[in-house]
Formats: structure tokens, C-alpha cells, sequence
């Protein structure tokens, strides 16, 4: 069942080379529907109680004691069917406009669900690994095969003084960070798996790890080269370098999935891996890792405010974001928690909408400035509310999920000390700032010349509202998400707990 | 008076014996003007049989001509990798301008003589064969590097191949001399019975000194750092068809010397030597890939990235265990698909833009050529250790033999150096996929107009802008990248065939 989940994504993609390019997009946009069914599937049969379900265990390279051992739990249900919903907008706003050489964008976009979601049902610390580097390799591809230059000269749609980035080097600086953090990452598993087994029959199994257990001294190097890999991936500042230029380069519906998805993998790792199989090194490091992600939250926060590019304003508001999840996970607080993992499915749901936006506001303005844009809103209302919606859901408005997220990680925060509840509140009132700010200068003001306010069109309109009735629907009841997960989220941060009494 | 007649064990000697047989074909049809042209037939099949005959000796285990030689797992694998190395060049080579100036049936000669060499190589278990085979290696190499008689610089890297090849042989002969001038024998598992038995032997400077010394002369073969300056210049000059054999083939056969040299007969010692060969992979990893970043020819990158993999794969031989010999000739395996890949596209690519193997050359290729372009980027996924590939698997190997062995800074270099790595193997790709085609194809050199570089040979004309049509070209390409991604993915019967070589050392290793 979790097999084919994986699986079904890659293998319309591979269809979709051998049918006529006219349709190639719409056999993917039908496999990523389905891939939607199977996740729903999962989750009619699926019982927050009941620990690791839907087990496969197959051994796949026996000489190396890896297996292919997929689980899910109610912490990789929800972030599943994030991934499965969030790129069906995708490929159907790729689809209506069209892409050059679409057999081969939509092969790399669905080999990127499919990596994806194996990261996140994986039960095998080496298949997890896998995965998560596999996930690299087709976004290297999608942006840099279907990216663009940007900066210099000869691009009229960006301002002057945001440098020249070309796909090229963005591709490459985004490649070899994340890389850096999973090769270690790779030498970190391998070193866990061997320590734990201490001469025994050497598993990768994640389960059998964790029972086995680390001792204390090589807990604290095999945490740090994990670390490494999630938060390279999230972005965490400091390890954020490749961000920008990559955000500026890609495209929009490629990265709309990317900022929504991928990054939590990085997050799910630390609640899935890291506390489970370090605890006692998480208890260590709980400082460090808590300054990161307040650091997190305030620089991204203050970058998105500074920044005037829409695809840097929603990158760096990812880096705070990120931050808020990870601060929520290194609480070792139930409700910091659960949190932590509303707040990825929330951000994930938001994300989406907002660069598919980006994508419109652009095709209208000519840019994505925020500089010379302004009245979108005027002649279309419909497309004004969704927008409105979409950043109001950012900001946290009270009575959207995504305030309950935060209210439950700052309380989280709060049972560790009330101080970093308060520093981290911060993060709260700059993102009304920088949402705000971004909502206003696109959408009020006067109509600069040569854009273009007209009103979504109807097709848009059906990829981008079934998102926004998701935000709305979550809203009312966020509890779907905070019960289903406490028990798995309840037994990943009691380890160490344990340790830290 | 009655002599015992040696026993002749004609099926351990069947795969030495189909290429003999092959070698003297290839030379005797050279006369018969008709046949001539069929060379490359002649040699395929020969290398058919051969392999055949490995095959099905595949479950052999046996010491050969009084235990000059073994027939076993490791012999057998590694011999098959060479095979099929050479089958792969010879397919390059067709319509090479260095096979045609060379005359075909002399350079399809020198090649089968180079892999009788490896073959003999890969199964010497005496000091004797091992510097036979190493020398009938070597030799019929230094000529084929400079087959391409109108380029100075194949003349050029046969020269200096030759030059820094001897000076590897005679460091090499001088250190087995040493270590037989300590243990008094020549045998490998003698040497080793004279190490544990002689009583200061182990730490005796003689052997000492010896083990340095031929430690120096296989680096040399298989361009391990600090022994490797030779390295890009010649895989640069050599025509590419013989570089694509030298950097494979040469590597398998070597490294089975090595591992079943340190193993076997230094095995007792193995706590002296692991440091020497661990700085020596450590400095290879590092020079090998901070080398290849600037490189702007293919082919020497590929030379640098040769060294820097050979680091990778010198660290399997580090930790004296059967993991770590399963891992190296499982990366090794691996390592024969992805080049085999990245040459084959490297000649159809020289062909078509008159002998550039610049990076440049490869432009816009994802756009234009997808049938080429793709197997030269699964190849430099496979060398950058990207999943889903065998060099991912590959590296996963070698770094778990590794750290079970307690040698994890080992296997954190592998990391480090694979990260250094991306950067070089990820701009072939960027050029490939993201670069527009903007400028015309390099103009073709006028070949006619270059004064011969020797006396008396013919013009050709180079170029073929329908190299990327050639069936005998795209078809390794194919196939190699197929099988990288293939045991990526499925990688159990190669994990199988890298135990049944790390097997036939289950007696001496742990």
C-alpha cells in the first residue's frame, strides 16, 4: 500500500514519456491525483493510536543490512498527504500554461514526489537517506533546466541591485549544500548503525537502532552531522547560503512544492531520527539548537520584511517559519510538538497557494518587485480575497491553524523558559509585517502603468481555491491533526524527556 | 628413469589459453588482406570465449602452474571487469583515427597483450607472475598511448607513460626484491609464512622498506597520490579509446594484484602498512578532486577524478577485512559503468566537434542529443555518488566496511572528498542540460594540413558528425549508464559478485 504511494508518481512519469507531449502534463496531473486517493486511503484505515502501520519490511540489500521497510505513523500521515495534495496545484498550473519539453519536467516533478514521500515513510535509517538525497537530484534538474538567469542588464523584471544569479550557479551552490549535510549525514547513519550493533548483525532498521541504542560520547558527533543535513535542508540560519539565489532562479510551480514540502523533510527528520535515536545528545545540545532556530526566526523575519522581491519575501518567511517548527520540536514539550507538526502541514498548505500567486502577479506585473507594483486588487476581487486569505493564513491570524501552531510551540517554548516564548513572540508580530506589507504593495495603491488587474481565471481559480478551502477548512478544526499525532509525536519526544530528568 | 608429467590443469588455464589463442589470431590475420578488416570481430570473439571461459570457471579454486598463478573468486570477478573493459574499447575504437594510423590488427594486438597482462595479473600469486603480467601490462600501453600518430601529444603521453611507468616498475622490482631478500621466498603465501614465522622479521627495516617500495610502484599503476602527476597528462593525450581501456582496466587488474599482495602475503604485517595506505587514500581523495575542479578538458578531469576514486577505492584495501575487499570490487564494478559512460559519450563528442574534449563540447547536449546527453549525466550522478546509482551503493560500501573497522575519519575524507567533488562532476551536467547551444560546433581540425608526426602516415579524415548515430559508439554508452542506474537500484547481484571475490580471501582475511 505504502509502496504504491511511493511508486505511482514515478511511474506516471515515466507514462508520461511515452504518450504525445500534448498530454503528458495531464497524465502526470492524473497521477498525481491518484497518488491523493492512496494517501486518503491510507488514512480511512488509519488509527492514530496504533503506532507504526501499514508496515512493509523487505530485505533489499542483505549484504549490507539494508532493508525496505516502510511505516507510517501520526506524525508522517499528515506531512504524506501534505505532499500529495500540494503537488496537484503544481502540475495542474504548469499544465494550463505549458513548459518546454513538458515529457521530461513532469518525469523530474513526479521522481521528486516520489522521493519525497519515500523520505517520509521510510522505517530504514539507510532508505531514509537515500531518499532524502534522492529528492535533491530532480529539483537540481527542474531548476536548473526550466530556471532563469536573473539580475543584470538584459533582465528588465528585476531591480537593479539585487545582483546578477545565474541558474547555473544558483543550481550548483543549492546542490552542493545540501549535499555537504547528507553525505555527513550518511557517514552519520552508517556510524550509528554500526555502533549500535557492537559486533552484533548489523540492521539499519530504525526501530532496532533505537532499541539498541547510542552511547553518550558518539551520540553527540553522529547528532551533529544529522543536524547538519536538516537544517541545510529547512533552511536554518546559519546554513541558509543557498537559498536565495536558488528562490530567485527556480520556477514558481517547481518551487512552490519544493518550499512547501521538501523543507519539512528536514524538520521530520529531527522528530522522526534525531530525538528518538539521540536523546541524550538532544538534551545536550537543546540550548544551541533553540538559539538556531530563534535566530531563525528573527532573521528570516527581519529579511522578509527588508527584502522586495516576492520570492525572497516568502523564502525568507520559510526560514522563520522553520525556525517556529523547530523550536516547537526542541521544546521537548508534547504540545510544542504537535505544534510543531500543525504548524508544517499549516506552512506546507500556505506555501503552495502563495508562490502559484507569485506566478499569477508576475504574468500581470511582468515582475515579481514588490517595487513597482501596486492595485492588482481593483479590477479583481476574487483574486484580492484568495490573496488575502493566503496572508492572513501567514501572518496567523487568530481563528486560523496557523495560530493555533504557533500558540502551541510558544507554549511549548513556555515550559522551557518563558524567555525564549518571548523572543520567539517577536517572529509573530514581523510576520503581520512583512504579510501585510506584501498583501498592500501588490494588491492597493494605485495601478502602476503597463500591469495588467484582471480577474483570475476560471482555471486558475480551480487550482488555487481547493487549496484555500483546505486553510479555511484546517481552521475550524486543527484538532484532526493535533489528536492524530499526539500519540506518535508523544512517544518521539518522551525519549528524551526521559533522558532529561 | 620415469618422470612424473606436471598435470596440466587446462581448465583453470582455459581463460590465459582463449587469449593466447585470440593474440595469435589477431596478429596471424594481420597478413590475410580479407580478414583484416574484420579484426574487431576477431577480437570481440576472443574476448567472448575468454570471458566464457571465466565464467565458467566461476566456482574454480585452484593454484595454477606450481602456485605461480590461483584461479578464484577474486581472479575470476576482477578478470571479467578487465574483459569487459577492453571489449568496450575496442567498440570505441572503431574508425579511431589512432586504430587506423596504427594499423588495426596491430592496435587490437597491443590491446589483447595488455589484457593477457591483466588477466595473468589478476591471478599471480608469486612475485614472478605478478611483475611478468604487471610488465605485459604495461608495455603493449605505453605503445597504444601513442597510436595517435598525428597528434603530438599522444606521442607525447606515450613518452612520458613510459618514462613514469618504468620508473613505477623498477621501484616496484626493487621493493619485491627486498621483501624476498626478508622472507626468502617468492611465493605469496610463503612470504607470508616467513613473515609470521622469522622472529623480528615483522618489524625488520628490509621488509619495512620493501612494502614502501612496492606500495609506491602499485600507486604509481593505479595513480594513487602522490604517485599520480602522470595521470592527466596521458589519459589527455592518449587517443580516447585506450585512455577509457587504461582508466578501467588497468585499475581492475592492478588493484587485484594489490589487494591479494597486502592481503595475502603482507597480511601478517597488516597493522604496519594500513597507515602508510591510509595517508596514501586520504591524499588521493584530496589531490585527486581539488585537481579535477579546474580542469576544462574531459578527459583530464576524468584522469583527476580517476585519482581521487582510487583514493575511494585504495581505503577498501586499508582495513585488511573481506567487507572491505567486497567493497572496493563492488565500487570497482560500479566504477567500470560509469566511465565506460562518460568515455563513450567523450568519443562520440570528439568526433563530431573535431577531437575537443573540451566541456564546452557538450553544450546544449540534454536539447539536442538526449540519447547522448543522457548517459553522460548518469555517469557523473554515479561518480558524484548520487542516488538512485551504484555510486551511491558504492560509496555506502566502502564507507560501512570503514567505520566497522574503526576507521571513520577514513570514511569521513570519502565524504569530504565526494562533496568536493560535486562541484566538478555537477558542471559537466550543468553544460549538458543548462547551457543553450548558442555557438556553432567547434570548427573540425583540418586534419589534412597537420604535418604527420611520424613519417609515412596516412591522412584520415577525423570527424564524424554522425558519431551519435553509430550504434557501436551509443551502445556501451547505453548500457553502462543502464547498468549503473540498474545496480543503484537492484544492487543485490553485485553486492553477490563483490562477496565471491572477497570470499576467496575468507582464508587469510577476517
Amino acid at each position: 500500500m505504502l509502496s504504491s504511494i511511493i511508486w505511482t508518481p514515478l511511474l506516471f512519469g515515466l507514462i508520461g514519456l511515452l504518450v504525445p507531449k500534448r498530454f503528458a502534463a495531464w497524465v502526470a496531473a492524473f497521477g498525481a491525483v491518484i497518488t491523493l486517493g492512496l494517501a486518503i486511503g491510507v488514512l480511512a484505515g488509519f488509527d492514530p493510536d496504533g503506532g507504526m502501520q501499514y508496515v512493509t519490511d523487505v530485505t533489499w540489500i542483505p549484504g549490507l543490512g539494508v532493508d525496505y521497510s516502510l511505516g507510517i505513523d501520526g506524525v508522517s500521515i499528515f506531512l504524506v498527504l501534505l505532499t500529495t495534495v500540494a503537488w496537484i496545484p503544481a502540475i495542474c498550473f504548469s499544465a494550463m500554461r505549458g513548459t518546454e519539453r513538458p515529457a521530461l519536467y513532469y518525469l523530474m516533478l513526479l521522481a521528486g514526489e516520489t522521493a519525497t514521500l519515500g523520505a517520509f515513510l521510510a522505517q530504514d535509517l539507510l532508505l531514509f537517506v537515500l531518499f532524502f538525497d534522492l529528492m535533491i537530484v530532480p529539483f537540481y534538474f527542474l531548476f536548473g533546466i526550466w530556471g532563469r538567469d536573473r539580475g543584470g542588464e538584459n533582465d528588465p523584471e528585476d531591480s537593479p541591485g539585487n545582483g546578477v544569479v545565474t541558474v547555473q550557479s544558483a543550481t550548483l551552490k543549492m546542490i552542493v549544500f545540501t549535499l555537504i549535510g547528507s553525505l555527513l549525514m550518511l557517514v552519520g547513519a552508517i556510524a550509528a548503525a554500526v555502533i549500535s550493533a557492537d559486533g552484533g548483525e548489523l540492521t539499519f532498521s530504525m526501530q532496532t537502532i533505537i532499541a539498541r541504542g547510542l552511547p553518550d560520547g558518539s551520540q553527540n558527533w553522529i547528532f551533529w552531522f544529522f543536524a547538519a543535513a536538516f537544517l541545510v535542508k529547512m533552511p536554518a540560519f546559519p546554513l541558509h547560503g543557498w537559498m536565495p539565489d536558488s528562490y530567485r532562479a527556480a520556477p514558481l510551480p517547481a518551487l512552490a512544492v519544493f518550499s512547501a514540502v521538501l523543507s519539512k523533510v528536514g524538520a521530520y527528520g529531527f522528530l522522526r531520527v534525531v530525538l528518538p535515536m539521540m536523546p541524550d545528545a538532544a538534551d545536550l545540545f537543546q540550548t544551541t539548537m533553540l538559539v538556531l532556530a530563534v535566530a531563525s526566526i528573527l532573521y528570516g523575519s527581519a529579511m522578509a520584511f527588508t527584502k522586495t522581491d516576492l520570492r525572497l519575501v516568502l523564502g525568507f518567511s520559510s526560514v522563520a517559519q522553520l525556525g517556529f517548527i523547530t523550536a516547537g520540536i526542541f521544546a521537548f514539550d508534547v504540545t510544542g510538538a504537535e505544534g510543531a507538526v500543525l504548524q508544517m502541514v499549516n506552512h506546507g498548505l500556505v506555501v503552495v497557494p502563495a508562490f502559484l500567486i507569485v506566478a499569477m502577479i508576475a504574468e500581470r506585473t511582468g515582475s515579481t518587485e514588490l517595487g513597482p507594483m501596486g492595485g492588482l486588487a481593483k479590477k479583481a476581487p476574487v483574486f484580492a480575497v484568495i490573496f488575502l486569505i493566503v496572508s492572513m493564513a501567514t501572518l496567523a491570524i487568530p481563528a486560523s491553524a496557523n495560530f493555533i501552531g504557533e500558540f502551541y510551540i510558544l507554549n511549548g517554548l513556555f515550559q522551557v523558559d518563558a524567555a525564549w516564548a518571548i523572543v520567539a513572540s517577536i517572529g509573530v508580530a514581523l510576520a503581520a509585517f512583512y504579510a501585510l506589507r506584501m498583501y498592500q504593495l501588490t494588491m492597493h495603491n494605485p495601478l502602476p502603468e503597463g500591469a495588467d488587474s484582471r480577474e483570475i481565471s476560471l482555471r486558475d481559480a480551480l487550482v488555487l481555491i481547493p487549496m484555500v478551502g483546505i486553510i479555511v477548512v484546517l481552521a475550524f478544526c486543527p484538532q484532526l491533526i493535533i489528536h492524530g499525532s499526539e500519540p506518535a509525536v508523544d512517544s518521539a519526544v518522551a525519549v528524551v524527556r526521559e533522558v532529561a530528568r | 628413469m620415469i618422470f612424473d608429467a606436471p598435470t596440466i590443469d587446462y581448465a583453470g588455464l582455459s581463460p590465459i589459453i582463449a587469449l593466447t589463442a585470440g593474440l595469435v589470431a589477431i596478429v596471424l590475420a594481420a597478413v590475410i588482406d580479407p580478414i583484416k578488416r574484420f579484426g574487431p570481430v576477431l577480437a570481440l570473439l576472443a574476448y567472448a570465449v575468454t570471458a566464457g571461459c571465466l565464467i565458467w570457471q566461476w566456482n574454480a579454486d585452484v593454484d595454477l602452474v606450481a602456485g605461480a598463478l590461483r584461479l578464484d573468486g577474486l581472479a575470476v570477478t576482477l578478470s571479467l571487469l578487465a574483459v569487459v573493459s577492453a571489449a568496450v574499447a575496442v567498440l570505441l575504437a572503431i574508425g579511431d583515427p589512432s586504430e587506423t594510423q596504427a594499423g588495426r590488427s596491430d592496435w587490437l594486438a597491443l590491446l589483447t597483450g595488455s589484457l593477457l597482462g591483466m588477466v595473468i595479473l589478476a591471478q599471480a600469486t608469486s612475485m614472478l607472475t605478478f611483475f611478468v603480467g604487471l610488465e605485459l601490462l604495461s608495455i603493449p600501453l605505453y605503445a597504444l598511448c601513442g597510436t595517435n600518430l598525428r597528434r603530438r601529444e599522444s606521442l607525447e603521453s606515450g613518452l612520458k607513460y613510459l618514462i613514469v611507468g618504468s620508473v613505477g616498475s623498477a621501484t616496484l622490482l626493487y621493493g619485491l626484491a627486498m621483501i624476498y631478500g626478508a622472507s626468502g621466498a617468492t611465493g605469496f603465501q610463503a612470504i607470508a609464512d616467513g613473515l609470521q614465522a622469522g622472529d623480528g622479521m615483522l618489524s625488520d627495516s628490509l621488509t619495512l622498506v620493501g612494502v614502501g617500495l612496492v606500495a609506491v610502484g602499485l600507486a604509481f599503476k593505479v595513480s594513487i597520490a602522490p604517485f599520480h602527476q602522470w595521470t592527466p597528462d596521458v589519459y589527455q593525450g592518449a587517443p580516447t579509446p585506450v585512455t577509457a581501456f587504461m582508466a578501467v582496466a588497468t585499475k581492475a587488474a592492478a588493484f587485484a594484484v594489490f589487494i591479494r599482495f597486502f592481503e595475502v602475503a603482507l597480511g601478517p604485517i597488516a597493522d604496519q602498512w594500513d597507515v602508510l595506505l591510509a595517508a596514501l587514500a586520504a591524499l588521493s581523495i584530496v589531490v585527486g578532486n581539488v585537481g579535477a575542479l579546474a580542469q576544462s578538458s574531459l578527459k583530464r578531469m576524468l584522469g583527476y577524478s580517476g585519482i581521487a576514486q582510487a583514493g575511494y577505492m585504495l581505503a577498501g584495501i586499508v582495513t585488511a577485512t573481506q567487507a572491505g575487499v567486497d567493497a572496493l570490487v563492488f565500487y570497482l564494478a560500479g566504477y567500470v559503468a560509469m566511465n565506460v559512460a562518460a568515455f563513450a559519450v567523450v568519443v562520440i563528442r570528439e568526433r563530431q566537434t573535431g577531437f575537443s574534449d573540451d566541456i564546452s563540447s557538450l553544450r546544449g547536449l540534454g536539447r539536442s542529443k538526449p540519447l547522448v546527453a543522457w548517459p553522460l549525466t548518469i555517469a557523473m550522478l554515479a561518480l558524484a555518488g548520487l542516488p538512485p546509482t551504484v555510486g551511491f551503493i558504492g560509496k555506502l560500501y566502502l564507507i560501512e566496511a570503514l567505520v566497522d573497522d574503526d576507521w571513520t575519519w577514513l570514511a569521513v575524507m570519502i565524504a569530504i572528498g565526494t562533496m568536493i567533488s560535486l562541484a566538478y562532476y555537477l558542471r559537466v551536467a550543468a553544460t549538458v542540460w543548462m547551457s543553450p547551444a548558442d555557438e556553432p560546433e567547434a570548427a573540425a581540425i583540418d586534419t589534412a594540413a597537420l604535418p604527420p608526426q611520424i613519417a609515412g602516415a596516412q591522412v584520415d579524415p577525423f570527424d564524424d558528425p554522425h558519431a551519435d548515430r553509430r550504434w557501436y559508439l551509443l551502445a556501451p554508452a547505453i548500457i553502462a549508464a543502464a547498468a549503473a542506474v540498474f545496480f543503484g537500484v537492484i544492487p543485490q547481484p553485485l553486492v553477490e559478485f563483490a562477496n565471491h571475490a572477497g570470499n576467496a580471501l575468507s582464508i587469510w582475511i577476517s
